[in-house]
């Protein structure tokens, strides 16, 4: 198995030792001597390429290079590989790519550095070997960004199948005498009808690997797929019934300590001085260290580590960050749109003159909206296991950008890269966390300093207090309206800017004069993408402003964004199809409310609404229909459940999200303080999927999320006449 | 032993949002030989009779699937049964479950690997995301079922409050547990 464990770590889902497998690099030059031990199991085994490989036993095995975090990625980028190879659903076999330097996408490369760059062979060398050289040398092995399906499945998993299969084919008809036309693939065989010759695909993988790479193969037309668009069962959910799933928390090493960490609580500080004497005494604790920025305690076991750094006192450091609250954060926010008064920041987007159409405006309507920070408060505290002796170090975690992971753990143990080995796991919950290596570093530094294996957790106060935030933001808007209520002006200043750089546009509605600018406010706190990042303050803003729009024109909310998108067919479909299915316009009960919103991000197209009823102490959202057009869709249950996993996590944030700063530390710990959102308030949830352009794909991991909070806040406006201006909504009274 | 709050972090706060500890976590002290029934079997474990039952399991037992999550029983991740009542054993100490009977999710299926009934629910309403919280949400689920064997949704709710997922598989879980409901179980009177 050679140094590459990721095969026990997993467990379920790799294909079983032992068989012949035949291997080609299929793209040329690939190193194919240096990559085989890491995937294959031993000399019986080759690689067909670097994303699938076929086994004695016709066992096809999709080599993922992104890691599963509940999207079910693993799943649909097999699908997406074994339709275009004809492949056998019951006889695929997943396997995750290793932190290797040769699985950084490419196509992910391109899509962030070059998106609207066309390029038509797949791998034409001079592109596509420019834009790896940039993407290795950004560290991109990245699962985030709701890129794997439409990026790496769409561009990279379809093609290495469907190469496969053309050299499948091309060596059978070189085997048979005849013409490839004449042959067909199906359930991973290869069959010649004329001679009635039916063979599996392990007759002829050795044979195909003679075969010369197509530089073009020929994808399925969507009338064609077989698998892709069948809401096939995910590949890792029987081990997340049985208590098999191995997550980064679980590694297990022999000889292995543990250690709990607490850094100071005002980020950025370090630790001048502590007094351990109880620490020291206490059962099972083997090493107290300060290691400058953090405290760890060392123990026989985590309780034990944990409950001897709870007795420890640690004096640290004075910071600028010291002494500003929460109040003095948005007073910051304040100050700097003040000053950028209306021409100052930056410049986002400009068409038309703003200040005349808004001058000019029969009606005018301006908002203030702030969103608070948060954490991302993942199922699975941040932790890491990571042994450092003898010039090697070994690292096992779940995280997003497993080369980022690995590279992180060198520069800590201070080794080259080809010296560490990075083992990913399962994540319990990434949503933008795992993808820092802060806790990666952290266990590496504690692993130096102890010469020993040791498995690093933090406990759910130090996940609360020390996450990469999303951050909290002001934004504020003027819009005008015409005499007979269209939108004419929309004029947006708002604080920060993180990812992606279209989150404040609104380049979908018809606004003939626009204007949208961003001011920078400088901050101790570490921020982090957090599940579609500027999109989740953006999306609040901009679907609350378009309401109050259409409250200002005396239409709906519907009505006036039908208005927005009425040269646009495929997005109105969207719109349409959401208020369709919530009978908008029906009569609710008293204290009850629907509202509309509309976020087009990460590719794909959501239209929600939301209904909420009023009556009770406090607001409670009964209903959440869903129209969405992801391009296509390659997983319809996996797709489903994306929306109604982004819809609890946005809601959440929503009704209480809210991390708070005070003498620069965050005051929230635990889930008593930072609440989740429970079964008892879960909406029903109706999801409507649209294909509306199968050649360009979205996400799904991130989409369903944007709509959620203004839906929610537009229907209670509709309900109580009460505008939510500032998340969360449990601020707010509504008696 | 002392009694004493959990951590640092947790004092001055207000109580845990609705779930109150069930026993409150003692410090730390001496090495002693625990006797535990665990999934059927009799373990023999050298360990701290205060620590969490969560941690002796994992660590001591090498059974990783129960999770911590949050420490405080607050979440439900580390949901197990003693003497099948549905605990949080991040705030269990084993003193409290020595002389009886622990299941984990190790524990459910049968000796054959026949998953539970509860289980195949979980696969064949695609229930899990990322994963981490579900042994705890089967766990209780599972006690819910052993002790109601047909729940109204109000019924289901307050069972599984306890339990968060910040995947947000809730109606999926909603409908696993009707679902299991089905199989499992005739039909009773609703309660």
């Amino acid at each position: 198995m050679g140094k590459w464990s990721r095969r026990a770590f997993i467990g379920a889902g790799v294909a079983a030792g032992g068989a012949l497998i035949v291997g080609v690099a299929v793209r040329q030059g690939n190193p194919i001597d240096e990559l085989g031990p890491l995937l294959t199991n031993g000399e019986n085994e080759q690689l067909l390429n670097a994303w699938v490989k076929v086994d004695t036993d016709n066992v096809v095995t999709a080599v993922i290079p992104h890691v599963e975090m509940g999207q079910g990625v693993y799943t649909a980028l097999a699908q997406m590989l074994a339709d275009e190879m004809d492949a056998d659903w019951n006889k695929v076999r997943i396997l995750e790519a290793p932190a290797d330097m040769q699985y950084v996408s490419d196509s992910i490369a391109r899509d962030f550095l070059a998106p609207d760059l066309q390029v038509p062979a797949w791998f034409e060398p001079t592109v596509a070997g420019g834009i790896l050289e940039l993407a290795q040398a950004m560290g991109l092995q990245f699962t985030g960004g709701s890129y794997s399906v439409r990026a790496t499945g769409q561009r990279a998993m379809r093609t290495a199948g469907a190469a496969a299969r053309e050299m499948l084919v091309a060596a059978a008809a070189s085997e048979w005498q005849v013409p490839e036309s004449e042959i067909a693939t199906a359930d991973s065989m290869i069959i010649h009808a004329k001679s009635g010759k039916s063979v599996p695909f392990a007759a002829f993988a050795h044979a195909a690997a003679e075969q010369s790479l197509p530089a073009k193969p020929k994808l399925k037309s969507p009338d064609n797929y077989k698998i892709m668009g069948q809401p096939m069962a995910r590949h890792d959910i029987p081990a997340k019934v049985d208590g098999s799933a191995i997550f980064g928390i679980d590694a297990d090493v022999p000889g292995m300590k543990y250690a709990a960490v607490k850094a100071p609580p005002v980020i950025g500080a370090t630790v001048e001085s502590m007094d351990a004497t109880t620490a020291k005494t206490m059962p099972g604790v083997l090493q107290i260290l300060n290691m400058g920025d953090f405290v760890a305690v060392v123990a026989d076991g985590y309780w034990q580590a944990q409950q001897a750094l709870n007795t420890i006192n640690a004096q640290y450091s004075k910071t600028e960050g010291d002494d500003l609250d929460l109040d003095a954060i948005f007073a910051r926010y304040a100050t700097s749109l003040d000053e950028a008064g209306e021409d100052g920041g930056d410049m986002q987007t400009e068409a038309g003159d703003v200040a005349k159409s808004f001058a000019g405006a029969a009606t005018k309507v301006e908002a203030e909206y702030k969103v608070p920070f948060l954490a991302h408060a993942t199922m699975e505290p941040m932790n890491c296991t990571a042994w450092v002796r003898d010039g090697k170090c070994d690292v096992w975690s779940g995280h997003q950008a497993p080369v980022n992971a690995r590279q992180a753990a060198a520069d800590a143990a201070g080794l080259p890269f080809e010296d560490v080995t990075y083992h990913n796991a399962y994540l319990g919950g990434g949503f933008g966390r795992r993808s820092d290596s802060d806790a990666i570093i952290m266990a590496t530094r504690i692993a130096k300093a102890t010469g020993y294996p040791v498995k690093m957790i933090w406990s759910r106060e130090e996940d609360t207090a020390q996450d990469h935030y999303r951050p909290s933001a002001t934004s504020r808007f003027r819009g005008g309206l015409d005499k007979d209520g269209r939108a004419v002006s929309w004029d947006n200043i708002h604080t920060h800017l993180f990812d992606p750089a279209d989150a404040p546009t609104v380049p979908y509605y018809n606004i003939a004069s626009h204007k949208i600018r961003k001011v920078d406010v400088p901050m101790h706190l570490r921020f982090g993408p957090w599940r579609s990042v500027d999109h989740s303050q953006h999306g609040f803003f901009i679907e609350s402003f378009v309401d109050e729009m259409a409250d200002a024109a005396g239409k709906d909310g519907y009505a006036f964004r039908r208005e927005l998108l009425a040269e646009s067919p495929r997005y109105l479909k969207v719109l349409d199809t959401a208020a369709k299915m919530s009978g908008w316009g029906s009569a609710l009960p008293e204290k009850q409310g629907r509202g509309i919103a509309f976020v087009p991000s990460f590719g794909s197209i959501v239209a929600q609404v939301a209904e909420v009823d009023m009556s009770g102490p406090k607001p409670k959202v009964t209903k959440v229909y869903v129209a969405a057009d992801p391009g296509f869709v390659v997983n319809p249950d996996g797709f489903t459940a994306q929306m109604e996993s982004g819809i609890v996590y946005g809601l959440t944030a929503a009704l209480y999200g809210d991390i708070t700063i005070k003498d620069g530390a965050v005051q929230q710990s635990n889930f008593h303080d930072y609440p989740m959102l429970r079964i008892d308030e879960m909406p029903e949830v109706e999801v409507a999927l649209i294909n509306g352009d199968h050649e360009r794909l979205g996400g799904g991991g991130e989409p369903g999320l944007p709509p959620i909070a203004p839906a929610v806040a537009n229907a209670i406006f509709a309900a109580t006449g009460k505008r939510v201006r500032e998340l969360p909504i449990a601020k707010h009274d509504f008696a | 032993m002392q009694v004493r709050p959990l951590n640092q972090s947790a004092l001055g706060l207000r109580p845990p949002f609705r779930y109150k500890l069930q026993i409150a976590i003692q410090t730390p002290g001496d090495i002693s030989m625990i006797k535990l029934n665990v999934n059927g079997q009799t373990r023999e474990v050298d360990a701290d009779p205060a620590t969490p039952v969560l941690w002796v399991i994992r660590e001591n037992l090498n059974m990783p699937g129960t999770k911590f999550g949050c420490g405080i029983a607050q979440c439900g991740a580390c949901t197990v049964h003693l003497d099948g009542e549905p605990v949080r054993s991040c705030s269990t100490p084993l003193s409290a479950a020595e002389g009886k009977t622990i299941t984990t999710i190790e524990g459910l299926a049968s000796e054959d690997g026949a998953l539970h009934n509860v289980q195949q629910a979980w696969i064949e309403a695609q229930v899990p995301q990322c994963g981490y919280c579900q042994s705890g949400q089967i766990m209780s689920a599972v006690a819910l079922l052993e002790k109601n064997p047909r729940p109204t949704d109000a019924q289901i709710d307050e069972a599984m409050a306890g339990n968060v997922c910040r995947c947000g598989m809730y109606g999926r879980i909603r409908k696993a547990i009707k679902a299991a409901a089905d199989i499992d179980q005739p039909a009773k009177v609703e309660a």
